[in-house]
C-alpha cells in the first residue's frame, strides 16, 4: 500500500532550480558525503537567561529516523526552531550535510535546501481548498514570477491527486481546509510536507489527536520514509516510538541526556529520575 | 505545459462577470457621453457635468480601494499610508498640468505662479522635463513604485506586521504631508496645484475633454479589475492569502513571504498613483491635505463598507461612501462626519464582510470570496 | 490590552473642553476665586474624560478586543464623533483658557532663560500622575486584576476576576488620564476641536516605546519630546517633525517590538 518512496524520489537534476533571483536561495548544494544529515554541536539558545537548550549535540545520518523524547520544557520545539532558521542559536554551529550552515540562512532558504517541518498544532492553510494547500507547498519554483504564470501541468495534478490518496483526502479534495477533523489536518500536513520532497523531515508530535489506526498508518508511512529521507520525530506516546524502531535521544534541561534504542533508554536510571522526578 | 496569455486572462472571470464588466464600459464610453452631448439640460435625459465629474471622481477613488484590497484583503496588510501614494500620482501628473498652463497664469511666466511668487528663477531639477507627457506618465507609476519599494523592503524585510504596519505607514503620509505643506519642497505648499488650463493641448474644461477623461478612467477600472481578478485567481494570490492566514508556515516551504508582499505592495502603490493621475484633471486641484491620514483611512473604509477580499466590494464601497458624502455635504454638511464615524464603527462591528458580504447572507450564497 | 486608541488625542480634547468649562462656571459664579478653577477642573476633567472612555468601551471597544486593526478603524471613527460633537458644541473656533495669576510669570534663572511657572508646575503635576499609575498598576488589587487581565484574559476570567469589568475601568482609568493631560495642555496650549489631531504622532510613540509598557511609552516620549524640540532650535518645526517621523519608521525597522520589548519563546 505504501509505494511513496517511489513516488517522492527526486528525478529532477539537484540544483537545476536553484537560480537566485534578487540574491535569494544562494545556497550550497547538500553533500551527504560522510553519511551525516544534519549536525548540531554545542547549541545553546537562551531567552532573558534561562537556557533553552544548553551545549546541545545531535547527529542525525542520512536516511535515519530518529526519535527525540523529553519532558515538556526540554528544548525539543526550540531545537527544531534552532534547524529551520526561526530561532538564532546564541553559540554553536548547526550544519545539514557537511557544507550547509543552517545559521546563516534563512527560513524560506532552509526549506529550499530540504528540510521540512511539520509543527506541532497543524499549520495548514484553513482558508484554502485541500487542493490548493498540497498545491503551494509542492516541491515546484517558488519566486514571485514563476508564481504569477505557474499553470499546473499534467504530471503535476497526478502527483498532487496520489498524494491525496496517499493521506486518504482524495474525496476531500475541494472543501476547505479548516473545516477538516484534527486527526484529517495531520495527514494533510503530513501530505504537504511529503509533496515537498525534502531529505529532512522533521515531525512535531506527528499522532497526536489521532486514532488507533490512524496512527498505525502513519507509523508504518514514517518507517517506509526512512532510508531514502532522514526522519526526526519529536513523540510523546511510547507505543508510537517504539513502533517505530531506531534510535531515541533524551532531552532534558536543553541538553542530550541518554541515547540508544528504546529498551535502553528506558531502563536508563537518569532517565528514569527525570520523568518521575525526584 | 503554458497556457496562452488570452486563456489565463479570459478564465479570471467568468461569465455573468465579463457581461457585468461590458454593460458597465458601454454605459460609460457610450450611454454617458450620448446623454451629457445630445439632449438639453432641462431634458429629463440630460447626464449634467456636475454628475459626469463626480463618477469619474468616484471612479478613481474605487481604482484607490481596489488597489487596497489587493494589500488588505488580499495580503492581510493594513495600509493606512495609501493616500500618499495617490496623492504622488496627483502631484506627478499635476506637474505636467501646471506647465501645460505656459503663460496663461495670472503673472504671465514661463514657470507655474508658484514659482513666481516665491521668486524662483528657474524650475528646481525635479521639474524637468515635467512638460512632456510621457515622462510624467511615466514619474506618475514610478514615483509611487519607488516610494512603496524602498519603504516596503525595509518594512517586510524587518517583518513588521500588524498594527505596527499600519501606524508607520500612517507616519509615512503624515511626514510626506507635512515636507508638501513647506512652500520649498517645490509643490506648491499649501495650495498645491490648481487653475489648471489644458491636457495635451485640450481645453481641460470642455465636455469633450472631460468625457474622455471620463471614458478612460472608466477603461482603467475595468482593466484593473480584471487584472487584480487574474492576479488573485493565480498561484501568486493563493501564496498572498497563505501568507496572510499563516506567514510562518508559508516560510517553511519555502516561498520568501518578503518579495511576495513586496510586489502586491508595489502593484497597488502604482495603481494608486495612476487613480491619482486620473483624478487630477478632473478635480482640478491638487493639495497636500490629500495625504492627511484621515484621507488614507477613509480608504480603508471604502473597502471595508463593500467587502474586503470581493474585489467588486471595494468598488461598491467606493461608491456609497462617495455618494453619500456628496449627497451629506450639500444637505446636511455637519452631520457629514457622524455618518462617516458611524458608519467605521458600525462595519467594523457588525459587517466584517462588508455589504457583499451581507448580502451573500441574505441571498444564503456560500463563501464564494474571491480571496 | 491590544488596543491602538486613535481617539486619544481627543480624550485630551475633553479634559481640555472641560476645564475651559469650569472656567467659565466659575468666571460666572465665583468671580474672586477665579485662580483657583484649574485644581477645581482636574477632577471635573478626570471624570469627563473616563465617562466618555466608559460610553467608548461600553458600546464599541468591547467587541473588538484581540482585533487591533479593526479597533484602529473603529476608534478613528470616535475620534471624529468627538471632534464634530465638540465643533457642535462649542463651535469651530480655539476657545480661550487663560492661566491664573499664581501660573504666571515664571522663575528667571538665567538673565534670557526664564522658567515659566505654568510649565513647572506641569511637569509636577504629571510626575505625579505617572507616580500614582504606577502605584496603581503594581500596589492595588485593581492594578494586579488589571495586568492579570492584559496577560492572559481566559485564565484570569477562570480564576473569578471579572474580566470585562476590569476591562471599562482600565479603560476609564486610561480616558481619565488623558482628561488629567487636557487640564495641563489648556494651561500651554490652544483649547479647539483639532486639538487632538495635533497628537496622532503621539500614538506612533506607543509603538516605539513598546505596546502595553508604560515605562516604554514614558521614556519613548520624553526622548522623542526633548529630541524634537531640540532639532527644532537648529532646523525648524516641520523639518523637526518629518525627521522625528523619519527616525520612528527607522527605529521601528530595528526593534520592531519597541524599546521593552518582551523578550522569550512566547513572542511571535
Amino acid at each position: 500500500m505504501l509505494n511513496t518512496v517511489d513516488l517522492f524520489e527526486d528525478d529532477r537534476p539537484e540544483g537545476s532550480d536553484g537560480a537566485d533571483q534578487m540574491g535569494q536561495f544562494v545556497t550550497g548544494e547538500l553533500d551527504l558525503s560522510h553519511g551525516v544529515a544534519l549536525y548540531l554541536e554545542d547549541i545553546t539558545v537562551s531567552f532573558d537567561g534561562f537556557k533553552a537548550l544548553n551545549n546541545l549535540n545531535l547527529a542525525i545520518n542520512a536516511g535515519e529516523l530518529r526519535c527525540i523524547i523529553g519532558p515538556n520544557g526540554a528544548g525539543k520545539t526550540t531545537m527544531m526552531d534552532v534547524i529551520t532558521g526561526k530561532t538564532r542559536p546564541d553559540s554553536g554551529k548547526a550544519f545539514f550535510g557537511q557544507s550547509i550552515d543552517l545559521t546563516r540562512l534563512t527560513e524560506p532558504e532552509i526549506a529550499h535546501v530540504g528540510i521540512g517541518r511539520k509543527f506541532q498544532k497543524p499549520t495548514i492553510f484553513e482558508q484554502h481548498t485541500v487542493f490548493e494547500n498540497l498545491e503551494l507547498t509542492m516541491k515546484t519554483d517558488k519566486r514571485v514570477w514563476k508564481s504569477l504564470m505557474a499553470w499546473l501541468a499534467g504530471d503535476e495534478r497526478d502527483k498532487i491527486a496520489e498524494t491525496l490518496r496517499l493521506i486518504r483526502l482524495d474525496k476531500e479534495a475541494d472543501r476547505q481546509a479548516g473545516l477538516l477533523s484534527h486527526g484529517q489536518k495531520q495527514w494533510l500536513e503530513i501530505g504537504m510536507l511529503l509533496i515537498q520532497e525534502p531529505k529532512l523531515l522533521l515531525l512535531d508530535e506527528p499522532v497526536a489527536g489521532m486514532t488507533d489506526d490512524e496512527t498505525m498508518r502513519t507509523g508504518e508511512l514514517f518507517v517506509s520514509l526512512a532510508g531514502k529521507h532522514s526522519l526526526v520525530v519529536v513523540e510523546h506516546d511510547m507505543a508510537f516510538v517504539e513502533k517505530l524502531g531506531g534510535l531515541v535521544t533524551v532531552l532534558h534541561e536543553g541538553s542530550v541526556l541518554a541515547e540508544g534504542d528504546l529498551a535502553t533508554v528506558q531502563n536508563d536510571q537518569r532517565v528514569i529520575e527525570v520523568y518521575l522526578g525526584r | 505545459m503554458r497556457k496562452p496569455l488570452t486563456i489565463r486572462i479570459l478564465s479570471a472571470l467568468d461569465k455573468k462577470s465579463w457581461l457585468a464588466l461590458g454593460v458597465f464600459l458601454a454605459l460609460a464610453l457610450v450611454v454617458a457621453p450620448v446623454l451629457h452631448l445630445n439632449f438639453p439640460e432641462d431634458s429629463a435625459l440630460h447626464v449634467s457635468t456636475y454628475a459626469i465629474t463626480l463618477i469619474g471622481k468616484i471612479m478613481c477613488y474605487a481604482l484607490v480601494a481596489v488597489a487596497m484590497d489587493l494589500i488588505w484583503g488580499c495580503g492581510g496588510i493594513l495600509s493606512l499610508g495609501h493616500g500618499l501614494f495617490f496623492a504622488l500620482g496627483c502631484y506627478a501628473f499635476g506637474m505636467y498640468l501646471m506647465r501645460q498652463i505656459g503663460r496663461d497664469g495670472s503673472y504671465g511666466a514661463d514657470l507655474p505662479d508658484f514659482m513666481v511668487f516665491l521668486d524662483w528663477k528657474e524650475l528646481p531639477w525635479f521639474w524637468v522635463g515635467s512638460d512632456s507627457f510621457g515622462w510624467v506618465a511615466f514619474l506618475v507609476m514610478a514615483v509611487p513604485a519607488v516610494v512603496a519599494f524602498v519603504f516596503g523592503y525595509f518594512a517586510f524585510r524587518s517583518r513588521i506586521k500588524g498594527v505596527y504596519f499600519s501606524i508607520i505607514t500612517l507616519a509615512l503620509t503624515y511626514a510626506a504631508m507635512l515636507l508638501f505643506f513647506r512652500n520649498e519642497t517645490g509643490f506648491g505648499g499649501n495650495n498645491g496645484f490648481t487653475d489648471f488650463k489644458r491636457v495635451l493641448g485640450y481645453t481641460i474644461t470642455s465636455s469633450e475633454t472631460r468625457l474622455v477623461l471620463f471614458g478612460l478612467t472608466a477603461v482603467m477600472l475595468a482593466v484593473t479589475l480584471v487584472f487584480a481578478a487574474w492576479l488573485v485567481k493565480s498561484k501568486f494570490g493563493r501564496v498572498l492569502t497563505a501568507i496572510r492566514d499563516a506567514e510562518s508556515r508559508v516560510m517553511f516551504i519555502g516561498y520568501n513571504p518578503l518579495w511576495y508582499k513586496l510586489t502586491i505592495w508595489v502593484i497597488s502603490a502604482v495603481l494608486c498613483g495612476i487613480a491619482g493621475a486620473l483624478y487630477v484633471p478632473q478635480v482640478g486641484i491638487i493639495n497636500p491635505s490629500e495625504m492627511s491620514p484621515g484621507n488614507s483611512i477613509e480608504i480603508a473604509i471604502w473597502v471595508a463598507v463593500g467587502g474586503r477580499g470581493t474585489l467588486i466590494g471595494p468598488i461598491i464601497g467606493a461608491f456609497v461612501v462617495n455618494l453619500a458624502k456628496s449627497w451629506f455635504t450639500v444637505s446636511f454638511p455637519e452631520y457629514w462626519l457622524f455618518f462617516l464615524s458611524l458608519l467605521f464603527i458600525v462595519v467594523t462591528l457588525m459587517l466584517p464582510q462588508g455589504l457583499v458580504g451581507l448580502w451573500k447572507k441574505l441571498m444564503d450564497k456560500k463563501g464564494a470570496a474571491a480571496c | 490590552m491590544g488596543i491602538i486608541n486613535m481617539a486619544h488625542g481627543e480624550l485630551l480634547m475633553v479634559g481640555a473642553y472641560a476645564t475651559y468649562g469650569m472656567q467659565t462656571l466659575f468666571r460666572a459664579y465665583f468671580p474672586d476665586a477665579i485662580d483657583w478653577y484649574p485644581p477645581a477642573a482636574i477632577p471635573v476633567a478626570f471624570f469627563a474624560a473616563a465617562l466618555v472612555g466608559v460610553v467608548m468601551e461600553r458600546t464599541v471597544i468591547r467587541w473588538l478586543y484581540g482585533r487591533t486593526l479593526e479597533t484602529l478603524l473603529a476608534t478613528w471613527g470616535l475620534s471624529l464623533v468627538l471632534i464634530q460633537s465638540a465643533r457642535v458644541l462649542f463651535g469651530a473656533q480655539n476657545v480661550e483658557v487663560s492661566n491664573p495669576s499664581w501660573m504666571s510669570g515664571g522663575i528667571e534663572v538665567m538673565p534670557n532663560l526664564i522658567l515659566p511657572w505654568n510649565r513647572i508646575i506641569i511637569v509636577g503635576f504629571a510626575m505625579f500622575v505617572l507616580f500614582l499609575v504606577r502605584v496603581l498598576m503594581n500596589k492595588t488589587r485593581l492594578g494586579m486584576f488589571v495586568r492579570a487581565v492584559t496577560q492572559n484574559r481566559a485564565m484570569a476570567g477562570c480564576v473569578g476576576v471579572p474580566t470585562s469589568r476590569i476591562d471599562t475601568m482600565a479603560f476609564a482609568l486610561g480616558a481619565g488620564i488623558a482628561g488629567l493631560g487636557g487640564v495641563a495642555l489648556s494651561q500651554i496650549s490652544n483649547v479647539g476641536p483639532d486639538m487632538g489631531q495635533g497628537y496622532i504622532v503621539d500614538s506612533f510613540m506607543v509603538v516605539v516605546g513598546g505596546v502595553g509598557q508604560l515605562a516604554g511609552a514614558v521614556w519613548a516620549a520624553l526622548g522623542l519630546g526633548i529630541f524634537s524640540k531640540l532639532l527644532e532650535g537648529c532646523a525648524g518645526a516641520v523639518i523637526a517633525k518629518i525627521s522625528i517621523l523619519v527616525c520612528i519608521i527607522i527605529f521601528i525597522q530595528k526593534r520592531p517590538q519597541g524599546i521593552f520589548a518582551l523578550k522569550g519563546r512566547f513572542v511571535e
